[in-house]
């Protein structure tokens, strides 16, 4: 299969976070082991200049087959419709022009990272640029493409979200795609393959027995459930961030900080500080999913007045205060 | 005649870069130098709560993601007259510099080194070698360099949760404090990256890589030597890449890795603060100002970032007469300076780095071996500051965010002096201004017509009848390591 990958207005993170992929020979080769082959990526190819832009010519008119287009970055239509804050460079054309002409030639399309399924970080504030995603404007459906585009596969938009989108969801995708594994069922709602979206980042929270309790962190760096003050989404963000981790051991609750709903549209507009909770009556306003909030605060009650003292005292702590019992306490 | 030619879009940087020569009897005349995405990052900050910062600006740039909140963080410290607990400063610096080490094997191998794999080399006795060891996304040492890279990011997970994009890096400190036997697994992470760089990019131990002195000591070290950096040298050595690529030879180091207890500020620094000009000389911020006169963005004249504003001219904005880009001109007493690797040893004195700008000027060779020679300098640093974390003390100091403020944070990212300048007013961001490392290498003219660092470095240059994309331009536009993302945010 022959991508062509082209980068929006993004950071370039998801392919820096792509580049770190955990394989014995590194992503490239890995891709390249699974007859995925770069045609074009401006980050990584050979080709600059006029090179690139000939092929890149040549793939839009259909004259060179590809099967994949992989966009990153927001799409930016700004000013007026224009599309004139980002122009492909050396082309005198607005890159948006390139994405809606390549878009048709492709089997795929994929939006890698958040920015290029739903407009994400650069859409957010007064989105004086007009930013959005290949499919969505938000979680409104349309987006740069339209809500009734379908790549000559037949499959809308794949949104590989994540700000950055994790590494081994990227290589899953291609991968699945390439041994024909990926079909229009295997989506979400928010047209997300389900494989990484099918878990709550709640999964595999190391901070679990903290959160059971109710026992919060209260500051920066303590060990304690994020979700109460601290802003986290864990319990509502769908993502498998704690069941794979980043880089073998990481995730953002790992890291000792709020999980944002990265993969989630609208998440660049929390409404609210991204580092506090927010609540009416003490009561957070956003409460884990599938959870009635009667039974959330009834068992939160509940969990807080029988917390341990070794849960609730290391909850406070950035390093364990107090070792968890041990069942048989010593040699007979 | 002269020759007019656009290179885009130039491939194989961080972003958006589209290159234009007027070429004079085979020579570059001049050049102008384009940023072509705008994003509006700097309005995106506004009235947002001060925080958010951190969730926002890393987000300018995927590859100098964590110097970015590093830059936020100091200015939110600034603002809150804070200082951070040594472990956060230890951990803060790590987290740094994985990102900074692991951003310069990226450019060396993924965006630099596969120029020299290309067809136009082939008569070159040194090109099969080089194309089999480093041709773009297949040569053999990718192969070896991104599961040494990935391994090194473990310190990442370990420190900062993920990268890029990670919320670790706090104006008090750092949100992860490390166990005892985690000391022990970042040592273990550290010492396979150490004997990684040692066997494939150095061929050599750090410690003797970083004693060497002289470019003639430099070449005899390299010659015949089976790693990657003495590879360079030879190629370096054959295309007289020592004498390409020369700017201001007027360098700015913010300072890299302040030393734990003090601050950002005016605190020492394992790589010093300061401005190079033939002298060492103390560095003045107030001296900091940016000039539109070439961008598309409305102002008058040049203003101090606490001042600074980002508006773009939309609608008819190209006719703006003369503008060409979207980025600002950033200007140190009214001069052009070249911020970056290079920079950073120079000011900070490094004796191969002094010796190869003394001999022949700022160039391809001295900025890539510059950059190189951080890992082996770095990398003994970084095992330190592991060993000095203390388990169990504090790793992030608690603080109030002051309702009123202007503050600035002054950092080194890999590609160079990254500043933030932030107003808080009412409790809310009402200024934020970033100066990003590649809008002082990569910027256009100012209002008196001086052009920018990578304008300077391309005038003068060769190049041929037919070519389209010299590869003489390539090598010196990426030995800046360009990152455009940065560059307007």
């Amino acid at each position: 299969m022959r991508v062509v990958w082209l980068q929006a207005a993004g950071c370039g993170g998801c392919t820096q976070s792509l580049l770190g992929a955990e394989n014995r020979s590194g992503v490239l080769a890995q891709l390249a082991d699974s007859g995925i082959e770069l045609l074009l990526h401006p980050g990584l190819s050979e080709a600059s200049g006029d090179e690139a832009l000939a092929l890149l010519r040549l793939a839009a008119d259909g004259s060179r087959p590809f099967d994949l287009l992989c966009v990153e970055g927001a799409l930016l239509r700004g000013p007026n419709g224009s599309g004139r804050f980002q122009m492909l460079s050396g082309s005198g054309r607005p890159l948006i022009d390139w994405v809606r002409d390549l878009a048709r030639r492709a089997h795929y399309v994929l939006a890698i990272g958040t920015c290029s399924a739903y407009g994400g970080i650069v859409s957010s504030g007064e989105n004086i640029t007009d930013a959005c995603g290949l499919q969505f404007d938000g979680d409104q459906e349309g987006g740069l493409l339209g809500s009734e585009f379908r790549a000559i596969s037949g499959l809308p938009v794949i949104n590989v979200a994540g700000c950055p989108t994790h590494p081994g969801w990227v290589v899953d995708t291609l991968l699945s795609l390439a041994l024909g594994a990926l079909g229009v069922a295997d989506l979400d709602a928010w047209q997300r393959p389900r494989f990484y979206t099918e878990q709550l980042v709640h999964h595999g929270c190391p901070r679990n027995e903290f959160y059971e309790f109710k026992a919060s962190a209260q500051k920066l760096s303590d060990l304690g459930c994020l979700m109460e003050n601290m802003g986290c989404k864990g319990t509502q963000a769908n993502a498998d961030c704690n069941l794979r981790p980043w880089h073998g051991v990481g995730s953002c609750v790992r890291g000792g900080f709020a999980c944002i709903s990265c993969t989630e549209p609208g998440f660049e507009e929390p409404g609210h500080p991204f580092m506090e909770t927010a609540k009416i009556a003490g009561i957070p306003t956003s409460l884990p999913v599938d959870m009635p909030k009667a039974w959330f605060v009834a068992l939160a009650a509940l969990s807080k007045s029988a917390t341990p003292k070794r849960v609730r005292e290391n909850s406070h702590s950035d390093h364990p205060l107090i070792a968890p019992g041990i069942r048989k306490s010593g040699p007979k | 005649m002269n020759r007019h030619l656009t290179i885009g879009p130039f491939n194989r940087v961080e972003g958006d870069l589209e290159v234009r020569l007027e070429i004079a009897a085979g020579r570059v005349a001049s050049a102008e130098v384009s940023s072509s995405l705008y994003r509006g990052f700097e309005h995106i900050l506004l009235g947002k709560h001060p925080l958010d910062a951190l969730v926002i600006v890393p987000r300018i740039c995927g590859i100098c993601s964590v110097s970015q909140s590093a830059a936020a963080a100091a200015a939110l410290a600034a603002a809150a007259a804070l200082e951070m607990p040594a472990n956060g400063r230890l951990a803060s610096n790590l987290i740094l510099a994985c990102e900074n080490l692991a951003d310069h094997l990226t450019h060396f191998y993924l965006y630099f080194m596969p120029d020299f794999g290309r067809d136009e080399y082939r008569a070159c006795a040194w090109h099969g070698a080089a194309a089999r060891r480093f041709k773009a996304t297949t040569g053999a040492a990718l192969r070896e360099v991104l599961p040494a890279r990935a391994d090194l990011l473990r310190l990442m997970g370990y420190l900062a949760g993920k990268w890029p994009h990670s919320l670790a890096l706090q104006p008090g400190g750092t949100t992860r404090a490390v166990t005892a036997t985690e000391k022990v697994r970042l040592l273990a992470v550290l010492r396979e990256f150490r004997a990684f760089l040692g066997a494939t990019v150095f061929g050599d131990a750090l410690e003797n890589v970083s004693a060497i002195g002289s470019a003639d000591e430099l070449a005899a070290w390299a010659q015949g030597r089976p790693a990657d950096l003495p590879r360079f040298i030879e190629i370096a050595g054959a295309l007289g890449l020592s004498r390409l690529g020369r700017a201001t030879d007027r360098f700015l180091s913010y300072g890299a890795y302040p030393a734990p207890g003090q601050s950002d500020a005016c605190g020492e620094h394992l790589f010093a603060r300061g401005i190079w000009q033939g002298v060492g000389q103390p560095f003045d911020e107030q001296l900091v100002s940016e000039d539109v006169a070439h961008a598309w963005l409305f102002g008058e004249r040049p203003l101090h970032p606490l001042h600074g504003e980002t508006r773009p001219l939309v609608g008819e904005f190209a006719d703006k007469a003369g503008a060409y880009t979207w980025c600002k001109a950033p200007r140190y007493d009214h001069g052009v300076v070249e911020t970056g690797a290079l920079a950073r040893q120079m000011v900070a004195g490094q004796p191969l780095v002094r010796a190869l700008v003394a001999a022949e000027g700022g160039s391809v060779l001295a900025r890539v071996v510059a950059r190189l020679l951080e890992l082996a300098l770095v990398v003994p640093a970084m095992e330190d500051w592991v060993c000095a974390l203390i388990p169990g003390e504090p790793f992030c100091a608690p603080w109030q965010l002051p309702e009123q403020a202007g503050a600035v944070g002054l950092v080194e990212a890999a590609r160079g002096a990254l500043g933030h300048w932030l107003r808080i007013e009412r409790g809310r961001i009402a200024g934020y201004q970033i100066i990003a490392p590649t809008t002082w290498n990569f910027s256009p003219r100012d209002a008196a017509g001086v052009p920018g660092a990578l304008e300077q470095a391309l005038a003068g240059l060769p190049v041929g009848e037919g070519e389209s994309i010299p590869a003489v331009v390539q090598h010196v536009v990426r030995s800046f390591d360009p990152c455009m993302v940065c560059t307007v945010h």
